[in-house]
């Protein structure tokens, strides 16, 4: 299996009517209204390409991997390793067997506070994040700093949703040992200037994970020249299925690390005295894994590579700009989190009217946001908002999406004014 | 609009949720909880005074919240004021009979069809716990608990 190069098959023009024709849901209605799908930050939806791969999986050649000695069984483990490779190729890591298939981006990230930060932090030792992480990023440090001692510090943000580069610096020292930040956020759509974090937080001596769960569906990434040493991003938001996400790390690093949990594909040999671990990466994936998943996510993978990330970003640079222009000229609106640097997630909150009863009645219109705190409660009190109504944008948005979005809110002035 | 909309949003709960009733923190009470809705975001905070012989004498609210949390809040401070606290706990019972659609809103007693308004929240399966927040969150000041969430 091969990915595509993104230079030589990236469309001159971005025809996403052509795109959401791929995507089977976007034809059905929601009340009777066509659906304007504007929550693939929560989730996205599937091409028929990605919906095909999972179905062939379970038609044609499923079995469980790496454990048959018969033909369907070994066709199924060669597309799951090869979906590796397409990750490896579309994060840019030196090798596939730094690739590590989890269940989800918060169990990518439990699985480095378990395995990492249990083994090599000690009390004292200082964890970094930031005022706009989600819940998974943040959850996993407090259980480790209970358990362990750990000291968990948390660099400010503006009032238009940036980090502040010279607070961070300010928290930055020796006793840093691991700074996990976000590429992107959730809530705002900030942009963080992960290179730069990642250069100051090696220069004394931490190691850097990278939550890019909202990230990797819109900018193009390579691990390597980032320098990261973990990177992590769940396969829903990637237009693959859900149950799959992954961990990239360094292969010194996993090398090291011991296994998460214990079980099955994840020994090398086992006595009742003890056991030995099986190598990168199975060393880490305990148990059937999640099969079609996983192959889903590799097609998901081509698929975008198909489309080209940087036309993918620039299609919805594009709208992101009109929908920030249309919905600040409703009354009443304020948009928070206005980075310079952002990407594909708008939010904000009306003067009149509570998110809850927007997003209850935009959605008889056919317009499907999130509204409430994001899985980012530390955030929305640093906001100083209860909750927000968040429109998020994808590869298969349009114009159309975001004016249905603009009509609805009017008949919220209307109901509240 | 919708009809269901219009139903959910009536008048008199865009009032309530605009101009709440007993909206402010009361020193005399002797009761208090805070209610959380997770989901949303939703918080108050429900004050109750109640005498020696358990009666309410006294209730009032404090909080961020949706039109529909806000206006059942304030409906709720002013019908269980007045009433034991039995009868609160079983206007409590007819009213989360009434949203979930166990009952409905014949069922209710007269004095408390005011809150009628509030069973379009029948068609909106995820607005249900904004209508009950307050009551719960109620009944746990009742029974001397200080904090619940919904989930
Ligand atoms: C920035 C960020 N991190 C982590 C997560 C957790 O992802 P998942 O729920 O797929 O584990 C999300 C999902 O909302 C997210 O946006």
């Amino acid at each position: 299996m091969t990915t595509s190069n993104r230079a030589e098959t990236t469309p001159m023009t971005y025809d996403v009517e052509a795109i959401r024709a791929d995507f089977p849901i976007l034809s059905r209605k929601m009340h009777e209204k066509p659906l304007a799908f504007l929550d693939s930050a929560a989730s996205a939806q599937k091409p028929r390409q990605v919906i095909d791969a999972v179905s062939k999986v379970y038609e044609n050649e499923y079995a469980n991997v790496h454990r048959g000695l018969y033909q369907i069984s070994e066709a199924v483990t060669t597309r799951y390793e090869g979906t590796r490779e397409i990750i490896r190729e579309f994060i840019g890591a030196a090798h596939t067997h730094e690739i590590i298939f989890t269940r989800n981006g918060t169990e990518s990230i439990n699985l480095v506070a378990h395995s990492f930060g249990r083994n090599f932090l000690s009390e004292g030792d200082e964890v970094i994040i930031t005022a706009l992480e989600h819940h998974a990023n943040i959850v996993p440090w407090q259980m480790l700093r209970d358990e362990k001692g750990i000291v968990l510090k948390v660099a400010p943000i503006t009032d238009d949703g940036e980090l502040v580069m010279s607070a961070f610096d300010d928290l930055l020292s020796p006793r840093t040992k691991l700074v996990s930040v976000a590429h992107m956020s959730n809530v705002m759509g900030t942009i963080l200037p992960i290179k730069d974090i990642i250069d100051k937080a090696h220069a004394v001596g931490a190691k850097v994970l990278i939550d890019g769960c909202q990230s990797v569906t819109h900018i193009p990434v390579d691990v390597q020249a980032l320098g990261c040493d973990f990177y992590i991003f769940s396969g829903h938001k990637l237009y693959g299925p859900s149950g799959i996400g992954v961990l990239y790390g360094r292969e010194e690093l996993l090398d090291e690390m011991p296994p998460f949990m214990g079980g099955g594909d994840m020994i090398s040999s086992v006595t009742f005295e003890e056991s030995t671990w099986a190598k990168l990466p199975h060393k880490f994936e305990a148990g059937t894994p999640a099969i079609a998943q996983a192959i889903g996510l590799g097609a998901a993978i081509e698929y975008v590579n198909g489309l080209g990330l940087d036309a993918i970003g620039a299609h919805e640079a594009d709208l992101l700009k009109y929908a920030t222009q249309q919905l600040s000229s409703l009354e009443g609106l304020r948009i928070i989190g206005t980075a310079p640097t952002k990407a594909s997630v708008v939010s904000f909150v009306l003067e009149y009217a509570h998110p809850h009863d927007i997003a209850t009645i935009i959605d008889r219109a056919g317009v499907a946001v999130r509204a409430g705190h994001h899985c980012a409660q530390p955030l929305m009190e640093r906001m100083d908002v209860p909750a927000t109504v968040r429109a998020s944008i994808g590869l298969y948005n349009n114009r159309a999406d975001i004016d249905a979005l603009v009509r609805a809110l009017g008949e919220v002035q209307e109901m509240f004014g | 609009m919708s009809d269901d909309l219009r139903e959910l949003y009536q008048e008199v709960i865009l009032d309530h949720g605009k101009n709440p009733r007993n909206f402010h923190e009361h020193d005399g009470a002797t009761n208090e909880a805070r209610g959380n809705n997770p989901l949303c975001g939703d918080q108050l905070v429900i004050y109750l005074q109640l005498d020696g012989d358990r009666n309410v004498v006294n209730a009032s609210f404090l909080g961020k919240g949706c039109a529909i949390c806000m206006a059942s809040a304030s409906m709720m401070t002013d019908l269980v004021k007045g009433r034991s606290a039995d009868e609160a706990q079983s206007m409590f019972q007819a009213f989360h009979d009434m949203c979930t659609g166990e009952g409905d809103e014949t069922a209710l007693a007269e004095d408390m069809e005011k809150l009628s308004v509030l069973s379009g929240v029948r068609e909106f399966p995820t607005r249900v716990k904004c209508a009950t927040l307050p009551w719960h969150t109620m009944v746990a000041a009742l029974k001397g608990e200080n904090e619940i969430s919904t989930e």
